[in-house]
């Protein structure tokens, strides 16, 4: 039997009825004396753990344990933020008859997420660079719509009456230029779903684009996100009172006040327990605080450093690819500043000479 | 790359040997604001540091404020943090490739 585990404030957050107490960590030099938490790497190492969970064709669930909520929060933002994707940033309008606005028929294709390496293309560094076959991919959407010549005469169906009347996004059709026949020949850039429904056409309306995609980061335009979302949760704690069990005749109550699965009941004794591998399906809606005949029989909590990521992919990425893409950005965030501060040490002998903002 | 702002710049008000100083990082947000505090603060030399908040919205930059004991140099502090932060960017992606290696998780096919 796995000791007991008992709420220690200094690595769960409290879960009370109406708040939160002990959020934030406390490790730092200095805050409790004869501990030292200065910052060792093989102690972090040893106390770290990732674990993958579950992991699909769209998304992965993985376990980070050990680090701090910074650290954590940094790779949300930067997967929501600033891991860049590839999306049609600019629509040439030759032809536009359908119902739908040029503007809000561009909003919609830039939307649209397509399927290209973004390692394999060069940001532009800004709005008005000359588009050139390594920054700028051309798309172009051609559909006219027709009356279908032998149509049956009474259906109202429009697949049955009318040619192209949705334009969906399989005919965006790349159009290669320069170099990019070669370089992108193994995967030609397509979006990844093509069965979107960018507008409804009727006969005689027609849509002639060129459209030039771009690659960006989330923080500039959301359609740049590789994301669907990326989020974290802390691990649930439910920790039972080991001086106050639960009474026996209120031990089925007990069950239904977690989410389905957290408590186990044994079928003779009556006695309650806690299952902990189904422990992280709990969704603390803290039913069990309502209830005064329960009250002091358990404490609700969560581990402090231990974050369950969920990551849904959308666009290029495979989602087991997204954790490490976030790890190099914020790594090359990390050398970026280094450079900086670099040369700030090194000119840093004048400083008032370098580098001092106004106040 | 000249005509952009430094990087990094430090306020006017910095102690002559660095013990105290305030740095603008620019193009830069809590992201990583966030991260480089807590590494700063694991230091047991740094009487303080923080973030604060960002002074605008509308001005893309942080101000990260550290103050040292015993008059060592905080950009020190900085340098040594940053690579610190690095270390626990590859510990963390090597556990995960050793973790993605393993197979040990389940596997589902989810529908578009």
């Amino acid at each position: 039997m796995p000791p007991a585990i008992t709420y220690d404030p200094r690595k769960h957050v409290g879960v009370h009825p109406e708040r939160v107490s002990h959020v934030s960590s406390t490790n730092f030099p200095g805050h409790h004396p004869d501990e030292d938490h200065s910052w060792d790497l093989e102690r972090f190492k040893k106390g770290l753990t990732v674990k993958i969970e579950r992991l699909s064709n769209r998304s992965i669930e993985f376990d980070l344990v050990g680090v701090d909520a910074s650290i954590a929060n940094a790779y949300r933002r930067i997967l929501i933020a600033e891991v860049p994707t590839i999306c049609v940033e600019r629509v040439y309008v030759w032809d536009n008859t359908s119902v739908v606005v040029d503007e809000v028929f561009a909003q919609r294709i830039g939307l649209v997420p397509l399927n290209v390496d973004p390692a394999l293309m060069d940001m532009k560094q800004s709005q008005n660079d000359q588009a050139t076959d390594r920054n700028t991919l051309v798309f172009r959407l051609q559909v006219s719509c027709e009356r279908r010549k032998n149509a049956p005469k009474d259906t109202t169906d429009p697949n049955k009456l009318y040619i192209n009347h949705e334009v969906l996004s399989s005919h965006l059709k790349w159009v290669p230029q320069g170099e990019q026949e070669i370089v992108l020949a193994d995967n030609p850039p397509a979006p990844t779903n093509l069965n979107i429904v960018l507008t409804k056409l009727r006969p005689g309306q027609e849509v002639d684009m060129e459209l030039h995609a771009v690659k960006g980061v989330g923080k500039d335009h959301a359609k740049f996100c590789p994301v669907a979302t990326a989020s974290y949760r802390l691990l649930p704690l439910v920790i039972l009172n080991p001086e106050k069990p639960v009474p026996r005749e209120l031990a089925e109550k007990f069950q239904k006040c977690f989410s389905s699965g957290v408590i186990r009941v044994d079928p003779r004794t009556k006695a309650v327990s806690v299952d902990s591998k189904k422990m992280r399906n709990e969704t603390m809606s803290r039913e069990v605080y309502r209830h005064p005949e329960f009250e002091g029989c358990v404490q609700l909590a969560r581990v402090r450093d231990h974050f369950l990521f969920n990551i849904e992919s959308e666009g290029f990425y495979p989602p087991q690819r997204l954790l490490p893409e976030a790890i190099a950005v914020m790594r090359a965030k990390i050398a970026t500043v280094k450079r900086a501060a670099e040369m700030l040490l090194n000119n840093g002998d004048d400083l008032g000479d370098v580098a001092m903002a106004n106040a | 790359m000249a005509e952009t702002s430094p990087k990094i710049k430090i306020m006017a008000g910095a102690a002559p040997d660095l013990s105290a100083a305030t740095f603008q990082i620019f193009d830069e947000s809590h992201t990583i604001g966030n991260a480089l505090r807590w590494m700063i603060m694991k230091n047991p030399k740094v009487e303080f540091a923080d973030i604060g908040y960002v002074p605008h919205p509308s001005e893309n930059l942080i101000q990260l404020r550290i103050q040292m004991y015993d008059g060592l140099s905080s950009l020190n502090a900085l340098l040594e943090a940053l690579t610190n932060l690095d270390a626990v960017c590859e510990a963390v992606e090597n556990k995960y490739h050793a973790s993605l290696a393993t197979n040990d998780y389940e596997r589902w096919e989810e529908r578009s």
